[in-house]
């Protein structure tokens, strides 16, 4: 049935991932083009104001402990064109930012951005992403069992369960899951991400936060979609409550997990320093520290551009991701959330 | 309803979107660990030292089981190119990959290694018989013609090598770096294969000494010319020592093996040795309890602080000194610390043992001196036994006396407002809060408490916009020059605290000019002397101590006299 309004009418099982064509194609395309016209000027912004910034903190990349003869300082600087004025070299950095060249890095020599990248990026992106299916899997479940249960016992334990994962701190949780369970009981490896069994502890310090996070969204939405008439129409017609759940209820509560999921993964696939650090694996966390205080300048450009093309991606499939999945939401004239 | 055409295309097409997607998100999972690493694991769940490539097809593997020694250094080393790399976690790698003329054997002497005899002219020329047999990891013979072209390489300005300074004892060397002489006006020349000539700007008695270090090892021409990334990987890496490289995970591991074409290697017992990457002092400890690796200490993992003294006691962990000296630094243009009288109390007026029993508590040895115990003089003795640091002595009474004198020949009627500056750490923190603590109590001051991140720091401190500041030096090389000259000289770029003396100047200068190595460090000694003694120019603390933990069975691996790992002679029983 058809509504005026907006967000009264539910969505029908079958309209997940359907896309009426007439609607919806032409406003898309439209709708691609302003996101990535936006993506671009936005990344402009981004390397304007990070190179600035560099550039503006007291300490160069050159600095070390022992003194250096002036010769030498000389000869480093020259040789990583940090001789030239600032305008030059902001110019050399845009130029080779269109080749994909994201530099070479001044603390590592010889290393080129794009190594330390594409070498680290893989362990942050095989944790991130078993992390990510973890967060939703459980905070969808811890979710859906408050809600179920909503103000009653379960309700409760499933809210503070969530409230102490947010509120231990990933750098006190992580030392402790590898004392625990790693050193004093040897049931997982202290470090590294050689086997699957590594992946365990890693996850649940990564994923603390975000099942609490996901877990009262869902609470909160899927609380009020159940008062709704059309739950109440598909008890009465006897329909099992698992599948309540799992067609209607969940469904129409997704909304606000995908958003935040937009933001979720790509903080996530680049990795956590503190856990990366503790938990002794190979990805790129660190750097987005490391690089700083080393003031290495090619490290700190990259990182910060490749992170936010990351994010906008995300952002941008977050935002296709609202039409597959509610029809509502398919006209495009409209600002979505 | 989807039996209609319509429907029909619809579902496929988001079948196809949502397949995609999918497809995306774990094509990156897999290409991106594989992109440039040799031997990162495809698949999650399958452990990297399976995929690895390996350099090193198992060849004559000795019967029984393989001696494996596994460590932690703290973090990626940040070059394996001799003539680039300034770090401890560079050094400890590259002692196993590469050999030099000398090596630093563990007790601080400098061992010829390929260099097999030589002679000293009295005109400062060194002529050295280069080993013959020694193969580089791609079947080259290691010639003479190998350090020419490595030393004049660290030299050239292009290479931007911040050791290049290293090599200054070298005729014409700094004139070449500075880009004022050409290459073959260096004072390095290969006579034949295996002869090498060396002449010396002056007479430098320790040259020797320095030999050992990284900057005078050789590299090959053939892998390094026109390759300026060879060292980063593991397929490009071309190496000459006991150990060559079979796998290279970066950020995670480095795996090396016996090199069974090194000139000695019977003296060389390990088959394998595993370098994990951990930066976390925790990580390491959990990993040595759960037998995962076979030693923390000298620069290769470390004992998190607040465990050390437990360890001490239970008899875990061992503590030895190490070449290094934590010191404030007096900036000497400053009002009042131009004044020998006030920086001699600050310095008189604070309790070393008390702040290393119950601030540091690593057993560190109180200093009254710069240069360290663990650092050789001559006959063989240590230069701290022949010339004991009896600079001065803790005295509070004498301190305020003093303190009292300073401040009324300066003009002040009270202290004036005075800033402790540090770089940001728990640790200086602690000590820098003790030694305020000390000086209101002995002397009625109050000091300011000022951090900074590291980078800045050096910067402010270089610039002298501070009034005490904290200091460490570590020995590059085991010779006393290395501190006296370094803190005390006054054209020095690292004397901080611009203190110019041109007695001690004096004494240094000739102190260099001599030929004769005990003479030499006779005039350093005065140096020091005059300088801390008489002149109070740093506030020395203590001296540095590394705490080691090695599992048993391990011998002939310990600390050397710098406090970094020194492994290649070691075995496993």
């Amino acid at each position: 049935m058809m509504q005026k309004g907006i967000y009264t009418r539910y969505i029908y099982p079958f309209e997940f991932f359907t896309i009426p064509k007439r609607v919806v194609m032409v406003p898309m395309i439209r709708f691609i083009v302003q996101k990535l016209v936006f993506m671009i000027v936005s990344l402009y912004v981004l390397v304007t104001a990070t190179f600035v910034l560099m550039n503006a903190v007291p300490g160069s990349p050159l600095q070390r402990e022992k003194a250096t003869t002036p010769q030498i300082q000389a000869n480093l600087e020259a040789h990583y064109g940090l001789d030239k004025p600032l305008i030059q070299q902001y110019g050399i950095y845009l130029k080779n930012l269109l080749k994909f060249d994201l530099g070479i890095s001044m603390k590592k020599r010889f290393y080129s951005v794009n190594k330390i990248i594409a070498d680290s990026f893989g362990y942050s992106l095989r944790l991130g992403i078993v992390s990510v299916i973890t967060s939703v899997v459980a905070g969808c479940v811890l979710g859906i069992i408050a809600a179920l249960h909503h103000r009653k016992f379960l309700d409760h334990l499933a809210m503070v369960l969530a409230v102490i994962g947010l509120a231990i701190p990933s750098m006190v949780m992580a030392p402790l899951l590898q004392y625990l369970l790693a050193v004093k009981i040897r049931l997982f490896s202290v470090a590294g991400l050689d086997s699957p069994l590594d992946y365990v502890l890693p996850t649940i310090a990564l994923s603390s936060v975000s099942i609490a996070y996901i877990a009262r969204l869902i609470r909160t939405t899927m609380t009020e979609v159940l008062h709704a008439d059309f739950i109440r129409t598909a008890k009465a017609k006897g329909l099992p409550g698992h599948l309540i759940v799992w067609r209607h209820a969940l469904r129409n509560s997704m909304l606000p997990v995908v958003t935040y999921l937009g933001y979720l993964i790509a903080g996530v696939i680049t990795g956590s320093v503190v856990i990366e650090v503790i938990f002794a694996i190979p990805g790129m966390g660190k750097f987005f520290v490391q690089s700083v205080v080393d003031r290495d300048y090619p490290l700190i450009m990259g990182i910060t551009v490749f992170y936010a093309v990351l994010l906008m991606v995300c952002r941008f499939l977050a935002d296709i991701a609202y039409a597959l999945v509610d029809p509502r939401l398919r006209n495009f004239k409209k600002k979505v959330a | 309803m989807l039996n209609s055409p319509k429907m029909k295309w619809r579902s496929i097409l988001s079948a196809v979107l949502t397949i995609a997607l999918a497809g995306t998100l774990l094509a990156a999972c897999t290409s991106g660990g594989n992109k440039n690493s040799n031997d990162a694991p495809t698949p999650v769940g399958n452990s990297p030292g399976t995929n690895t490539q390996s350099n090193d097809g198992g060849n004559g593997e000795p019967t029984g089981e393989p001696k494996e020694f596994r460590f932690t250094i703290g973090g990626e080393p940040s070059s394996l190119d001799p003539n680039l790399f300034t770090d401890s976690q560079s050094y400890i790698v590259g002692i196993g990959l590469y050999e030099g003329l000398f090596r630093l054997s563990a007790d601080g002497t400098s061992q010829p290694a390929l260099a097999e005899s030589y002679e000293v002219s009295p005109d400062n020329t060194y002529t050295f018989k280069v080993r013959q047999g020694a193969k580089w990891t791609n079947g080259d013979p290691v010639t003479a013609h190998d350090f020419e072209y490595s030393w004049k390489r660290i030299l050239a300005p292009e290479t931007a090598a911040d050791y290049a300074y290293m090599l200054y004892y070298l005729e014409n060397a700094e004139t070449y770096n500075a880009g004022e002489a050409t290459a073959d006006q260096v004072g390095v020349k290969a006579l034949d294969d295996y002869t090498l000539e060396v002449k010396l700007q002056n007479p430098t008695p320790y040259f020797v000494d320095i030999l050992a270090h990284q900057s005078y090892w050789p590299v090959n021409k053939n892998a390094v010319e026109g390759k300026p990334d060879w060292a980063t990987d593991i397929s490009t890496l071309v190496t000459n020592g006991p150990f060559r490289m079979t796998e290279w995970q970066h950020g995670g591991k480095i795996v090396l093996t016996k090199n069974p074409e090194y000139y000695n290697a019977d003296k060389i017992h390990f088959d394998k040795v595993t370098i994990l990457l951990v930066e976390d002092n925790s990580t390491v400890l959990n990993l040595y309890q759960t037998d995962k690796i076979d030693w923390i200490g000298a620069q290769a993992g470390a004992v998190p602080t607040d465990q050390v003294q437990q360890l001490i006691q239970s008899g875990e962990a061992v503590v030895q000194p190490v070449a290094s000296t934590y010191y404030y630094l007096f900036n000497t243009t400053k009002k009042p610390f131009n004044n020998v009288k006030i920086r001699k109390a600050l310095s008189m007026a604070i309790n070393r043992q008390a702040i290393i029993d119950n601030v540091t508590k690593a057993n560190q040895q109180p200093a009254y001196g710069l240069v360290p115990p663990s650092v050789k003089g001559a006959d063989g003795k240590t230069f701290r036994e022949l010339y004991p640091d009896n600079y001065f002595e803790e005295n509070i009474e004498e301190a305020k006396r003093l303190l009292a004198e300073g401040l009324q020949e300066e003009g002040y009627s009270r202290f004036p407002e005075t800033t402790l500056l540090y770089n940001t750490s728990d640790g200086h923190k602690a000590i820098a809060e003790a030694i305020v603590d000390q000086w209101r109590q002995a002397l009625g001051i109050e000091v300011k408490l000022a951090n900074m991140e590291f980078s800045t720091f050096l910067e402010v401190r270089s610039a002298q916009q501070f009034d005490i500041a904290r200091s460490g030096w570590g020995a590059d090389f085991n010779h006393a020059v290395n501190f006296v000259y370094d803190l005390l000289h006054s054209t020095s770029g690292n004397n901080d605290g611009r203190y110019k003396n041109m007695q001690v100047d004096d004494l240094i200068n000739s102190a260099l000019a001599t030929s004769n190595d005990k003479e030499a460090i006779d005039k350093l000694a005065q140096a020091e002397r005059i300088a801390i003694a008489e002149d109070m120019e740093v506030l020395p603390i203590y001296y540095y101590t590394t705490v080691m933990m090695v599992k048993p069975g391990f011998v002939n691996v310990a600390s050397d006299f710098g406090g970094q790992l020194s492994w290649i002679y070691g075995d496993k029983q």
